[in-house]
């Protein structure tokens, strides 16, 4: 089990470094230069343009400041936003909760629906309910989500504010602004909870709503889908038949026997869907106003922040890594045919 | 057992028989949806090729008197313009016609370009596994960003525009062909007929493109399919984003940028182009899902 | 919970959810339409940052009459200027007293300390605070303060002098404008300075202004409380930011009541038609849109071909889509607000002139570049709009969107054939809508965007610069128009109108000459 690991870390090296490099090299593959856009609509004086040229380090050779990013990243020392001059890092983080706890909520409606969805079209499978399932599922991952947002967003909160007002659900941001919440955790919810304020964790939930849903809806759709044919293919298994005929109850069946079989490629494909996550977190943070870390680097690339567009990618790539390599290793924990493979 | 169609278990399947376009055509008219999806698809082609003799107006011809008119069924609505115009007069019909042929293009061009070079260098890295071992690192870096943040980041550096964000697409879809084609290819290589091919004298070359490659094609195709819908839904992501296709080109995706500050006077600038991006990519991965049925009857017990 | 308790729980939320959006009295939400770069004002420039981190939290040394261009005291009582007009000598005024938070007490009243602190910070490069900004004080650039500035010194705790190199009349102006004469708590900085945590200075702020900072949520809400020790009428409201970038969501958090003002912008402003309880506030601020064609580059170069482009543009339908019809077309570059404006200077429509002279010029069908900024769709339609009207005369052209700050970074070196901008005055005064952007000056900093060098209107600017006399500046000013007008050194499109949604629970809102907001006196019902 040991080795396994090992090797399994000793395979994340170099496709971290091949991200550094991906990271770093971007700085110096946009055409123009860095500095002069910080100069804005008035002229940047030529003695300043070379001072911030050199504190920047990108007077040095190449591979000299490709080594001082790699020795500063590994220190967490990301720069600074040539915006707000803050640190990378502590924007990072001041922003990252936000994007987490809309994750985690538009993974747990999805994983709870789909699985629900999934193995409900499973066990009835022909029927118009597994149609439906299917199709439904098929028409989620073949939307934009960005329209699928408007559009909840057109019904939900505008036009829900006509028919039925107090149903309306709010249009953008995490909280109602007058509460004035500590930020804790950084997690709405629970510094909500914890404040103690009345109707302060109802208003944080009810800014979730919609974000949580059109995020969680690929996921969902991916979810359902993999579910019915983990579960198909399960309930097919021997074993599965054996129970059957040995008498036991249908549902002890589906839920005892099979379920837990059929979950684990289920957990395989929430560990991948990480990356799904912060991809459509772009997206649905722009529509909703979501102030997380998609948003950021969406502002970011636009304006040219090339030290947030730089620590951004590297720490996004290397969460996607970090939970591939966990995910891959409770794999391998439940199925003893991964560890000794090869 | 794993439904997660490692490319491993896909590979591994083994050739179909080569099945007569007949009786591949059953199989994939057992599945009527994908059928529908097919007759869809075929329809949107149509539009597209046939977009100037369908479309009432020029997609940017801008009509000054008559911004924003709601469609024709709508109150204020004319039968000049069947859907209603956006916020510069120009036909919204129209628009989604020579939008599909847009759409279209950045699909086929998207896909050639990732499909082609995908499958070069997963062959090579089967057949070289020493070269395999970097290429196989390099594209677990490129898997290692979410795709839509490694496209934006391309068209970051390239620059906004059609071409750079086919480019973009075709970029960030390359690696999940290589891993394919070098997964299909290497358990290939371990069959009999491969061997005794090598023994009777057949060269690299054409052991790779004339024998090895052919029995791959299966789940290339099923990707290259499932490739061409992400294709359209990533140019509509970024062209939302203000970061693809620029005016006044009628993309689907820049329509709908725009298109936000009208959820509440103009809902039909919102709702269809989007409707229009919906039913292409439903079309195509139903059909999608009916290819991957009829080509591998193996797949065809998962699901 | 049971069915029953959930039902009941889900009922006693909506209920109490009619109640959401409504501000308890004594608050004003504003949705900003940005979030502010930082709190250290000089630093920045932007009109969002300036609304967010300048009006609020700093007084000036002297300020505008709110709502106008009036120059009134501010932190100095009075002000003489030298019969050379190079030395002014600022008399401060007594009893101000600094924010007190709990991060910074104030120990003493405002001094010239401070004025010297917070001017010597920015011009002295050897100054220990100096260093704060990462990309330097552009606005103080922008201005030519450093050629400008010769010395500040203390005459004594409530008077300080300041000496020009040359004589400049709109400096007066100068010093109303918060990323210039912001003054700072020297105190503050020392201790900061102490603790080794200068940058402090950028996320807590220490001022003398109406609001005193509370928190900021990155990139979500500016907490502020009503400063009740300001020198002035203090304010009768806490002030709340919440930043909204996206114009349709704005739209809709004014509706909800989230926020009880909004900037929406003229082509939203039919969205509250019949909306009893939103007013729309509409002010002229003092910008004009315009485009800076590139005189350097072939077709450009030649004057008729210039006019061509100028008279083919449908104003009106301009005005309409982009604007909502919320805008005046505009004639002269300086828009009507501020003094001098000469409103005999208009472009009519006349499409067949307009091809002649396309074909007088010699124009060969190439394609020209045409550069605007993505930030808002309004934008993006008018440069459709305008391709339009330039296809009608057999002009082609290519619109490439950009980012803000990269569209000033190329136009400044010039890389586009036209370009899509607009200038918002920084204090009211002529000059500083021609020299920053017209004189030959500017075209070699990168400041003149449409590279238009004219010896003649770039002596005239150096005269009215030189004088005090208002009436003579006037009619040199008037002479600059119309030699503009007639080179069409630039093409004028608009001037618009800033269309506010205010909730008509909120009184004394006043909407700034600057684009601006000012709370001050914002009583809410």
């Amino acid at each position: 089990m040991f080795g396994f690991i090992l090797k399994r870390l000793a395979l994340v090296v170099p496709t971290f470094i091949g991200i550094t490099l991906l990271a770093f090299s971007l700085i110096h593959l946009i055409p123009g230069d860095p500095v002069q856009v910080m100069a804005g609509e008035r002229r940047l004086d030529p003695a300043f343009h070379a001072e911030v040229l050199h504190r920047l380090g990108l007077d040095r050779p190449l591979w000299e400041q490709y080594g001082s990013y790699l020795w500063k990243s590994m220190h967490l020392d990301l720069g600074e936003s040539f915006v707000t001059h803050e640190a990378v890092w502590s924007e990072f983080l001041k922003l990252f909760p936000a994007t987490v706890e809309l994750s985690i909520c538009a993974l747990f409606i999805a994983t709870v629906v789909g699985l629900l969805a999934g193995v409900l079209a499973a066990i009835k499978r022909g029927s118009v309910l597994d149609h439906g399932v299917m199709g439904l599922s098929l028409t989620g991952f073949s939307m934009p989500i960005f329209w699928w947002g408007l559009l909840l967003i057109m019904f939900c909160s505008v036009n829900m504010r006509e028919w039925a007002p107090a149903w309306a659900l709010p249009v953008s941001g995490r909280m109602a602004l007058e509460f004035d919440i500590a930020p804790r955790t950084g997690f709405m919810l629970i510094d909500a909870w914890l404040s103690g304020e009345e109707g302060a964790f109802r208003s944080a939930l009810s800014h979730l709503v919609l974000p949580a849903i059109v995020l969680g809806t690929v996921p969902l759709a991916v979810i359902a889908r993999m579910t019915r044919s983990s579960m198909l293919e399960v309930l097919r298994e021997d074993y599965v038949r054996t129970a059957k005929a040995k008498g036991l109850s249908p549902t002890r069946v589906v839920f005892v026997h099979a379920l837990r079989n059929a979950l684990v490629p289920v957990i395989t494909v929430i560990g991948l869907l990480v990356g799904t996550l912060l991809g459509g977190a772009v997206l649905t943070e722009t529509i909703f106003s979501w102030p997380g870390i998609g948003k950021w680097l969406i502002d970011a690339i636009s304006r040219r922040d090339y030290p947030v567009v730089q620590g951004g990618i590297l720490i996004t790539a290397t969460l996607v890594i970090v939970v591939n390599l966990l995910v891959d290793l409770m794999y391998a924990v439940v199925n003893p045919r991964i560890r000794h493979a090869k | 057992m794993s439904a997660v169609l490692s490319t491993e278990e896909v590979a591994t399947a083994g050739a179909p028989p080569a099945s007569s376009l007949g009786d591949f055509w059953r199989s994939f008219a057992t599945n009527k949806g994908a059928v529908a999806g097919l007759f869809v698809f075929i329809f949107v082609i149509l539009c597209a090729l046939f977009a100037n003799l369908l479309a009432p107006h020029d997609a940017i011809e801008q009509y000054r008197d008559a911004l924003l008119t709601p469609p024709m069924w709508a109150e204020g609505g004319s039968s000049k313009f069947i859907l209603g115009t956006d916020d510069i007069g120009r036909d919204v019909l129209s628009r989604l016609l020579f939008g599909a042929r847009l759409s279209l293009l950045i699909g086929f061009v998207a896909v050639l370009l990732s499909m082609l070079p995908g499958m070069a260098l997963g062959l090579t890295a089967a057949f070289f596994p020493r070269v395999g071992v970097a290429i196989l690192r390099l594209m677990d870096v490129m898997l290692a960003l979410p795709s839509l943040l490694l496209a934006i980041a391309v068209v970051a550096v390239l620059g906004p525009g059609l071409l750079n964000t086919m480019l973009a697409i075709a970029i960030v879809a390359v690696p999940s062909y290589v891993r394919l084609v070098r997964a299909s290819a290497m358990s290939e290589l371990t069959k009999d007929y491969v061997i005794a091919s090598r023994l009777a004298g057949a060269g690299t070359l054409r052991l790779m493109f004339n024998t090895v490659l052919p029995n791959c094609m299966a789940p290339v195709i099923v990707t290259a399919t499932l490739g061409f819908s992400d294709a359209i839904l990533t140019a509509a992501a970024l062209g939302f984003l203000g970061l693809g296709a620029q005016p006044p080109t009628p993309e689907w995706g820049t329509m709908l940028a725009s298109a936000r500050d009208y959820i509440e006077r103009a809902n039909w600038v919102v709702t269809l182009p989007g409707l229009a991006i919906l039913i292409t990519v439903l079309s195509i991965n139903l059909m999608g899902d009916g290819l991957r049925d009829a080509l591998d009857p193996r797949m065809k017990k998962l699901s | 919970m049971s069915a029953l308790a959930l039902r009941r729980w889900l009922v006693a939320s909506t209920i109490s959810c009619t109640l959401c959006g409504v501000q308890a009295a004594g608050v004003v939400t504003f949705c900003s339409d940005g979030a502010p770069e930082g709190f250290d004002v000089v630093q920045y420039e932007t009109v969002i940052t300036n609304d967010a981190s300048g009006i609020p939290l700093y007084d000036t040394l002297l300020q505008m009459k709110p709502g106008t261009t009036t120059v009134e005291p501010g932190l100095a009582e009075r002000w003489d200027i030298s019969a050379d007009g190079t030395v002014y000598t600022l008399h401060l005024r007594k009893g101000v007293k600094f924010h007190t938070t709990p991060w910074f007490k104030p120990t003493r009243d405002f001094n010239a300390d401070d004025v010297l602190w917070s001017l010597n910070r920015i011009n002295d490069k050897s100054h220990p605070a100096h260093g704060v900004a990462k990309n330097g004080y552009p606005y103080w650039a922008g201005m030519s303060m450093p050629e400008l500035i010769k010395s500040v010194s203390k005459v004594d705790d409530q008077t300080v002098r300041i000496t020009l190199t040359k004589p400049e009349s709109p400096f007066v102006a100068d010093l109303t404008m918060t990323s210039i004469a912001s003054i700072y708590s020297a105190e503050y900085a020392d201790q900061l300075l102490k603790a080794g945590k200068l940058e402090q200075i950028n996320t807590q702020p220490i001022g003398t202004g109406p609001f005193v900072f509370k928190s900021y949520q990155k990139d979500a809400v500016i907490r502020y409380a009503a400063n009740t020790a300001y020198w002035n009428t203090p304010p009768k409201v806490d002030l709340i930011f919440a930043i909204t970038p996206d114009p349709s969501v704005r739209i809709q958090r004014l509706k909800a009541g989230e926020c009880l003002v909004s900037l929406v912008g003229g082509d939203n402003a039919r969205a509250f038609d019949g909306d009893a309880r939103i007013n729309l506030l509409r002010s002229k601020p003092l910008t004009t849109s315009y485009l800076a064609p590139n005189s350097k580059h072939r077709f450009l170069s030649d004057k008729r071909f210039r006019e061509a482009l100028s008279i083919a543009i449908d104003r009106k339908t301009f005005v309409q889509s982009v604007y909502g019809g919320e805008a005046v077309p505009a004639g002269s570059f300086l828009p009507p607000g501020i003094w001098s404006h000469d409103a005999t200077l208009k472009t009519t429509q006349d499409i067949e002139r307009a091809k002649q002279l396309v074909k007088a010029s010699g124009y060969d069908g190439s394609e020209l570049t045409f550069f605007a900024t993505a930030r808002t769709s309004d934008i993006k339609r008018g440069t459709e709009l305008l391709q339009g009207d330039w296809a009608r005369i057999g002009v082609k052209v290519r619109v490439q969107l950009m980012e803000l700050g990269e569209l000033y970074k190329r136009t400044g070196k010039g890389e586009h054939d036209l370009a899509l901008l607009s200038w918002f005055s920084d204090n009211g005064d002529p000059d500083n809508f021609f020299t920053p952007n017209l004189s030959c000056a500017a075209a070699e900093g990168g400041g003149n965007k449409s590279q238009w060098c004219n010896k003649a209107f770039d002596d005239l600017l150096a005269a009215a610069r030189a004088t005090p006399d208002l009436k003579k500046r006037s009619e040199i000013y008037v002479k600059a128009q119309q030699l503009l007008f007639a080179e069409t050194g630039l093409i004028t499109l608009a001037n618009k109108l800033d269309v506010r949604g205010v909730n008509k629970r909120v009184r004394g809102y006043v909407a700034t000459p600057f684009g601006g907001s000012d709370f001050r006196a914002v009583q809410v019902d």
